[in-house]
């Protein structure tokens, strides 16, 4: 088994607020994350896909077709975006590193055809990051 | 849905690496510049995993303002700008390695609340670092 990891950036806005609890509340919980008008990151993303090499290219998966697969499922939809606004997906919960990464693993799955997702790493800042493993073992 | 949650911090301490179990030879055989007898530092910086699953109120495995602060108590204030051989008291009888100080990192950690630790990540400098999970027998949450 090989991994292949492809890194891509986007930026995008975002803001925790959960409507069931009072503003004091969300304040309380979320800190400045709460901010009414938002505030954004740039946000890295490494995806990592593992198989075997194909003998007649010696790839795992054509990286060119992993870069397009990134840009229309991820880009396009992320990509300077307000992301509680803008991504329907996120719409209903709290838009953190977690449920973002939990998404990217949802709308990659079935578009990866060759080899298997294995990790997909989201750093929200140099000092945080979250790994999504699917349902597999680490 | 596995996921796993890593927060980076950083730490600045000193050390020296002297081993009373060998001669003094010996430890500048084994150690050497490291052996140095005032010691020498690092900007450490610890990479904290967590696990667990996601809260749906605020969209978190851990919240990460009460992992801060932990991390900021058993941590940073015991280890950040002290000279680890004299001013830890884990370290008075164990030579302050990295791959000690990464374990001694896992076993004051491995008791928060908000979440299961995963393992820690502990960058000495920027090209070498060491990770410790627990034990692998079952009693690394003991």
């Amino acid at each position: 088994m090989v991994y292949v990891t492809r890194k891509i950036e986007f930026s995008a806005a975002h803001r925790y607020h959960n409507p069931a609890f009072s503003d004091e509340e969300n304040r309380r919980i979320f800190g400045k994350c709460n901010n009414a008008n938002g505030h954004g990151h740039n946000y890295v993303l490494e995806v990592t896909v593992g198989g075997e090499t194909d003998p007649a290219t010696g790839m795992v998966l054509d990286l060119k077709e992993l870069k397009e697969i990134l840009e229309r499922e991820i880009m396009n939809r992320m990509d300077h975006r307000f992301l509680n606004y803008e991504v329907p997906e996120l719409a209903n919960q709290i838009p953190t590193c977690e449920n973002i990464a939990a998404l990217i693993w949802k709308l990659l799955m079935p578009k990866i055809k060759k080899g298997r997702l294995t990790r997909v790493r989201l750093w929200e800042s140099s000092d945080l990051y979250v790994d999504c493993y699917g349902d597999g073992a680490a | 849905m596995r996921l796993e949650l890593t927060r980076r911090y950083a730490l600045a301490a000193s050390h020296r690496l002297h081993s009373p179990h060998l001669d003094d030879a010996e430890n500048e055989r084994i150690y050497g510049k490291c052996n140095n007898p005032y010691g020498h530092g690092h900007n450490y910086v610890v990479e904290v995993t967590v696990t667990g699953e996601i809260d749906t109120a605020t969209g978190m495995i851990a919240h990460l303002g009460d992992l801060d602060s932990y991390v900021a108590r058993e941590i940073i204030e015991p280890f950040d700008h002290m000279y680890l051989n004299k001013d830890v008291e884990a370290f008075r009888d164990r030579v302050p390695t990295t791959e000690n100080f990464c374990m001694e990192i896992f076993e004051r950690l491995k008791r928060f609340p908000g979440a299961r630790l995963v393992r820690i990540r502990l960058e000495e400098t920027g090209r070498n670092s060491f990770e410790y999970a627990g034990q692998r027998n079952g009693d690394e949450h003991d």
